[in-house]
């Protein structure tokens, strides 16, 4: 599904790193000499309340703004997003363009008998995975999710290279150029707490990203398949 | 209300088409918000007059930091929106150079003194950062608000993205001052779309500004303590019979439309023309200003893209309409489609009624209440247009 242009919309719940995953996506594309646009889209924050971002990622300039309402790239951070309607859009897949990408985050399969219908109607591919597991696994948190729901992504669609998403992660967790929410930043603290140093936040992060990229390596999104559950 | 030690700013004095057209510019990737305060900041302002509300609160409070930097020399916020614009037509017509901003609900309840201002001649510059004005509320960047104050006699430009924002900003100090034209210009964008995301800006030096503002260079001399408020102690109108009060409203109205229409000339001057053409050979035409031109110029691409024949007609200036220009642009087209982010469709009516076949203008598509403009619709109406099948699943 090679495109010049992919518009992402990232679904989640507060705390997930929704956001901070569409800037590192952005920071890696402008790192790459590409183009990338995002718009937050978030009611009052806190923690596991609906919260999504939409990305525009393009090898040219991109003009247009505002919410993404026709995606061709849909990333779920949390099954619960799905299963108990914690979206802005519902159901989750309203205006997948045909031939499109759907990566979700959970430990089982979370598709209805008629979401399967429209998704293969639509010629989708659905990539199932538990990327909170693999989050504890490798970096010991679960907040690194964002990391794997990202390295997924980028291993499926290979919009850039490891280096660029390298740079984009340190310059989010090192970098000073960065401004986000008060409620961001205390949970930056935490996060830091937790891995006592940022280089080790970074490297752990990275290992994640590694890790879903060889994961991606085993689906084929031209084999016409709908449902790839990967085992983390 | 300057108790605060200021610096004072030694800058380089340049004139507006120096300043517009040649001055050396460095790129930053800065907000909507931010592009506006950083024309202001380079346009010499004298006074700006601030009633905070969103999505203008940010452009009003980084034109408070400015003031705070030296910048501007008098800053303070009014009571609310209808004190805010009479202020500015008080300190106007004391011939400084005058600046404020604000958004939908704001615009409304300052309306009834903006509406005065060009007919007293006030050339100061009114920023609207567009938010819905209609039930229910929101703050969401619909621009129905243009509507109401295209009839003001205001100068209205609408700037596409952060780009525009500066560019227009500075440009209307330029124009509203010219002595042939010496009424206000509004500088509307949309909120957040354009206020809040971040964008590339050309900005000129931040060491240069714009010649300041000359009082006596005016069509109404600038009142002080010697010179009374002529215009008004002559004319009067309440003061007057029936007869010279129409005769009175009559020439004062006339006056500023008259004035609205010689814009036009610095419209081209400083701005490069009312309207942006692209692929002016083509069959079916996208028409849109402001945030929605930005939409209709990615669908342009994508149609492009696939080879259609579809062109792309930018308006840049609401007041004065382009009346002839557009006409002339289109007057081999098939379709025209007019994208709106309001729903009465302000624009596609300007449009209409510019040209002699408007059964070709699509009513739409619009979007209401501050909603994103899909470029997926623009697109359903290029293929509807051209006859071309399609099953978007929209």
């Amino acid at each position: 599904m090679e495109k010049k242009r992919y518009n992402m919309r990232v679904s989640g719940l507060g705390g997930q790193g929704v956001v901070t995953t569409a800037h590192i996506l952005g920071s890696a594309m402008d790192n790459a000499g590409k183009y990338a646009s995002l718009v937050p889209f978030f009611g009052s924050e806190k923690r596991m309340a609906p919260v999504e971002a939409y990305v525009r990622a393009s090898t040219d300039p991109i003009y247009e703004v505002g919410e993404v309402v026709y995606p061709d790239i849909i990333m779920i951070y949390h099954p619960q997003v799905i299963t108990h309607g914690k979206s802005y859009t519902m159901p989750f897949y309203m205006g997948l363009k045909p031939n499109s990408l759907v990566i979700i985050n959970t430990d089982r399969d979370v598709l209805e008998p008629e979401d399967i219908r429209v998704l293969t109607e639509l010629k989708a591919t659905v990539v199932q995975f538990d990327a909170t597991e693999l989050a504890l696994k490798i970096a010991g948190t679960e907040l690194a999710t964002n990391m794997a729901m990202m390295g997924m992504l980028l291993g499926l669609i290979k919009l850039v290279s490891m280096e660029n998403i390298e740079h984009a992660v340190k310059e989010r967790f090192l970098g000073t150029s960065f401004v986000t929410s008060g409620g961001t930043a205390a949970l930056d603290s935490a996060i830091e707490k937790k891995f006592k140093k940022k280089e080790k936040l970074l490297s752990k992060n990275m290992e994640v990203i590694s890790k879903t990229f060889e994961m991606a390596d085993s689906v084929d999104l031209n084999s016409g398949k709908l449902v790839f559950q990967l085992a983390v | 209300m300057s108790q605060n030690a200021r610096p004072k700013l030694e800058k380089k004095i340049v004139d507006a088409g120096y300043l517009l057209k040649e001055a050396p510019r460095t790129q930053q990737f800065i907000t909507g918000a931010q592009a506006m305060a950083e024309a202001v900041k380079r346009a010499n302002v004298d006074m700006a007059i601030a009633y905070p509300i969103t999505p203008q609160s940010e452009v009003m409070h980084l034109v408070g930091d400015i003031y705070a930097q030296g910048h501007i020399k008098e800053y303070y916020r009014a009571e609310e929106e209808l004190g805010t614009m009479s202020a500015i037509a008080g300190a106007a017509r004391a011939g400084v150079r005058m600046f404020t901003a604000t958004s939908g609900p704001g615009l409304l309840r300052g309306l009834e003194a903006i509406a005065s201002w060009p007919g007293h001649r006030i050339p100061a510059v009114l920023g609207v950062l567009t938010r819905v004005v209609n039930a229910p509320l929101s703050i969401q960047p619909d621009n129905i608000e243009i509507a109401y104050l295209m009839h003001c006699g205001a100068l209205v430009l609408h700037a596409e993205n952060q780009q525009d924002t500066f560019d227009m900003t500075l440009a209307a100090f330029a124009i509203a001052e010219k002595v042939d034209v010496y009424i206000p210009v509004a500088v509307a964008t949309e909120g957040f779309f354009v206020t809040h995301a971040k964008g590339y800006v050309n900005t000129t030096p931040e060491d240069m500004a714009l010649t300041p503002i000359d009082p006596t260079a005016a069509p109404v001399p600038a009142m002080d303590n010697e010179t009374p408020p002529a215009r008004i102690q002559r004319d009067a109108p309440v003061q007057k019979s029936n007869f010279m009060s129409y005769l009175i409203h009559a020439v004062w109205q006339q006056e500023i439309w008259d004035s609205n229409k010689r814009s036009m000339k610095y419209i081209y001057e400083y701005l490069g023309g009312p309207i942006e053409v692209q692929d002016p050979e083509a069959d079916v035409f996208v028409v849109a200003s402001g945030c929605a031109a930005a939409q209709a110029r990615e669908a342009h691409r994508y149609a492009q893209e696939e080879g259609l024949s579809v062109g792309f007609i930018k308006v840049r200036s609401i007041r004065p309409f382009p009346v002839d220009e557009i006409r002339e642009a289109v007057k081999n087209a098939k379709k025209l489609i007019v994208p709106e982010h309001n729903i009465i469709g302000w624009l596609c009516k300007e449009v209409k009624a510019s040209i002699p076949n408007s059964g070709i203008v699509v009513e739409g598509p619009r979007v209401y209440g501050g909603m994103t403009l899909p470029v997926e619709l623009i697109m359903a109406e290029i293929y509807n247009a051209l006859g071309i099948e399609h099953n978007m699943k929209l």
